[in-house]
């Protein structure tokens, strides 16, 4: 899988900015909420949550993708895994956001790890086959679940609780408990791509060639590090859930997928920055485009058609180019 | 008499009608330079990869202190002390100079399932990383990308890496290929130094580097070892003047 250019992958030099842009994002998301009730739009809490939760989303798939150089087509599969135990349990009568995450990141984590078992045995175009296969295998058998509404999904009785509380049954509580997720699975991320585990994965995406030739055999890290992509993805799905209040098979289908690498093109891959930015991003523009025209999706096109010709490596790519990410050296 | 670090027995390889590494016999005895020279496309880098674990043999045996470890994989070969360098240079180009070097210390210290510090911090590592730059002369470009190194620049990573593993076998493929002058001339003074510590198989096109560093020389031609000896005998044996060394001291 080293047929991911150089120039798609950012270099590892200029982390302190990263982490200064990363701030600088949470800071902003941190005062949405009072700034809608001020403006008396408090639709857009409803919006930037959604834009949280595919960050989170797209910061998981760049774990594997952008720093594993394992292209996955089937990661919204974790979205889907994530809904449906908040569905599942909930129905169960266990509505504690804990426990459903912790259901969440279990039911994700096993599918990653006997379908990243068979998929990491391919390389490149079979890997991304085969991990879209394994992707619609979920997505089809959630669509023959009749008793959780097949392909029409079903709606939620209501949020989670977390620990007993009604934290989430208002916007602005479940737009701050996704926040600290995300800012959660940033910071964890960050430290994990800087670690001995990182140094590993992101060495292998390099040259599997030259891991092998100093004493690594990459299938462990790779398979490690695709578990816990699926995990952290499976949290964004029980978020997804609580925050439409309503489960349904479309958020595993191959179209998601399909988004959530354009997601981390947009942003670029590989820095986790350019995964937040890329999700936040798009999300901000489907909403956004969507109020203007029917046709947002041609509009949508058009940015990603100019991004990749203006910046290979995305939004923080452009960024770099204008100077506006680099190291103080 | 002791056994020889490295004996290889047989050795065939095929691809289609070529045979590119034609019943290959050969010892490598320890503390030695052994030089295999020969035309190009001759089957030297394919050997060097048989015998790395890069490449299967069809048939034949390696054996490395007195194991045979025809069956065992790049990963476990490395960590016996059986180490190569490429001829085409094999880096992580978005790592820095240093990392590179780091990441084969950090393969043989301790286990890399770790999950949180960073570990560019690790002094023991640096540190150890440091000394091979030293060695080889690029501790001065310790933290630019390696991806934007100069050619011969690369050559010399390349060789640090391999000696960050602490290897007690070095297979080297052309390690003077594409150095300048200066470099080239380091270097071979670096693989005198080492050549206390270190046994190597030297593959290398540089006949003025062959003849000054080996200790004996093995020539292949077609796949085929054509002759082997001292470096004397070897220069005056008429098959290999027809087949290689004719051209060469002409030119
Ligand atoms: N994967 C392969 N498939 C088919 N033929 C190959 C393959 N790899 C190498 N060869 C052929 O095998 C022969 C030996 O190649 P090899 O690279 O081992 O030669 P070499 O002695 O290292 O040459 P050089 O001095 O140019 O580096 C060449 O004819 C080459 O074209
Ligand atoms: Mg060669």
């Amino acid at each position: 899988m080293t047929y991911m250019t150089q120039t798609l992958t950012e270099p590892r030099a200029g982390l302190a900015a990263r982490l200064k842009l990363a701030l600088a994002i949470f800071a902003l998301l941190a005062v949405v909420p009072p700034l809608a009730h001020a403006m008396g739009e408090p639709f857009m809490i409803i919006i930037a949550t959604r834009m949280m939760v595919f960050a989170i989303a797209a910061l998981s798939l760049d774990l594997i993708l952008g720093h594993g150089a394992m292209v996955s087509f089937g990661h919204a599969a974790y979205l889907g895994f994530g809904s449906y135990a908040v569905a599942i349990l909930s129905r169960a009568g266990i509505s504690d956001l804990v426990l459903q995450m912790v259901a969440a990141v279990l039911a994700s984590a096993l599918f990653a790890l006997v379908t990243g078992a068979i998929s990491l045995r391919t390389r490149g175009v079979y890997f991304i086959m085969i991990t879209l296969a394994f992707g619609q295998m979920a997505y089809f058998f959630f669509v023959s679940f009749s008793a959780l509404g097949g392909d029409d999904g079903v709606a939620l009785a209501a949020r989670s609780t977390v620990l007993g509380l009604p934290l989430l049954q208002g916007e602005t509580g479940l737009f701050y408990v996704t926040l600290g997720l995300l800012i959660a699975a940033f910071a964890g991320l960050y430290l994990l791509t800087r670690s001995r585990f990182g140094r590993v994965l992101t060495g292998t995406r390099e040259s599997a060639l030259r891991m092998q030739a100093i004493g690594f055999r990459p299938l462990p890290y790779q398979l490690t590090a695709y578990v816990i992509s699926a995990a952290i993805c499976g949290v964004a799905g029980v978020l997804l859930a609580n925050q439409a209040v309503y489960v349904s098979p479309a958020y595993m289908s191959w179209h998601r997928s399909g988004e959530m690498i354009v997601m981390l093109v947009l942003g670029g891959v590989g820095s986790l920055t350019g995964a937040m930015t890329g999700a936040l991003v798009t999300v901000a523009l489907e909403e956004g485009l969507a109020r203007f025209s029917e046709h947002w999706r041609l509009g949508f096109g058009l940015i990603l058609v100019l991004v990749a010709l203006l910046s290979p490596g995305g939004l923080s790519g452009l960024l770099r180019k204008f100077n506006l990410l680099r190291d103080d050296k | 008499m002791t056994d020889a670090l490295l004996q290889v027995r047989n050795l065939r390889k095929t691809y289609g009608a070529l045979k590119v590494t034609n019943d290959v016999s050969l010892d490598v005895h320890e503390g030695e330079i052994h030089a295999i020279i020969g035309p190009n496309g001759a089957g030297k880098t394919t050997l060097i990869s048989q015998l790395s674990g890069q490449l299967r043999p069809d048939s034949g045996t390696v054996i490395y202190t007195g194991q045979d470890i025809t069956a065992l994989d790049m990963a476990a070969r490395v960590r016996m002390g059986l180490a190569r360098s490429f001829q085409l240079t094999t880096l992580l180009p978005s790592f820095t100079v240093l990392e590179n070097v780091a990441v084969a210390v950090q393969a043989r210290e301790g286990s890399s399932f770790r999950f949180f510090r960073p570990a560019s911090t690790e002094r023991a590592l640096n540190d150890q990383a440091m000394e091979c730059l030293n060695d080889v002369g690029l501790s001065g470009t310790a933290s630019r990308l390696a991806g934007a190194l100069s050619h011969g620049e690369k050559r010399q990573l390349e060789l640090a890496i391999a000696l960050a593993t602490r290897p007690r076998l070095l297979l080297l493929d052309e390690p003077l290929a594409g150095t300048g002058h200066e470099e080239a001339a380091q270097l071979v003074d670096l693989f005198g130094r080492l050549k206390s510590r270190v046994t190597m198989m030297l593959i290398e096109h540089d006949m003025n580097a062959v003849f000054a560093l080996a200790d004996r020389v093995s020539v292949l031609v077609y796949g085929e070892i054509a002759a082997c000896g001292t470096p004397d005998a070897v220069r005056n044996d008429a098959k290999v003047r027809a087949a290689y060394l004719g051209e060469e001291e002409v030119a």
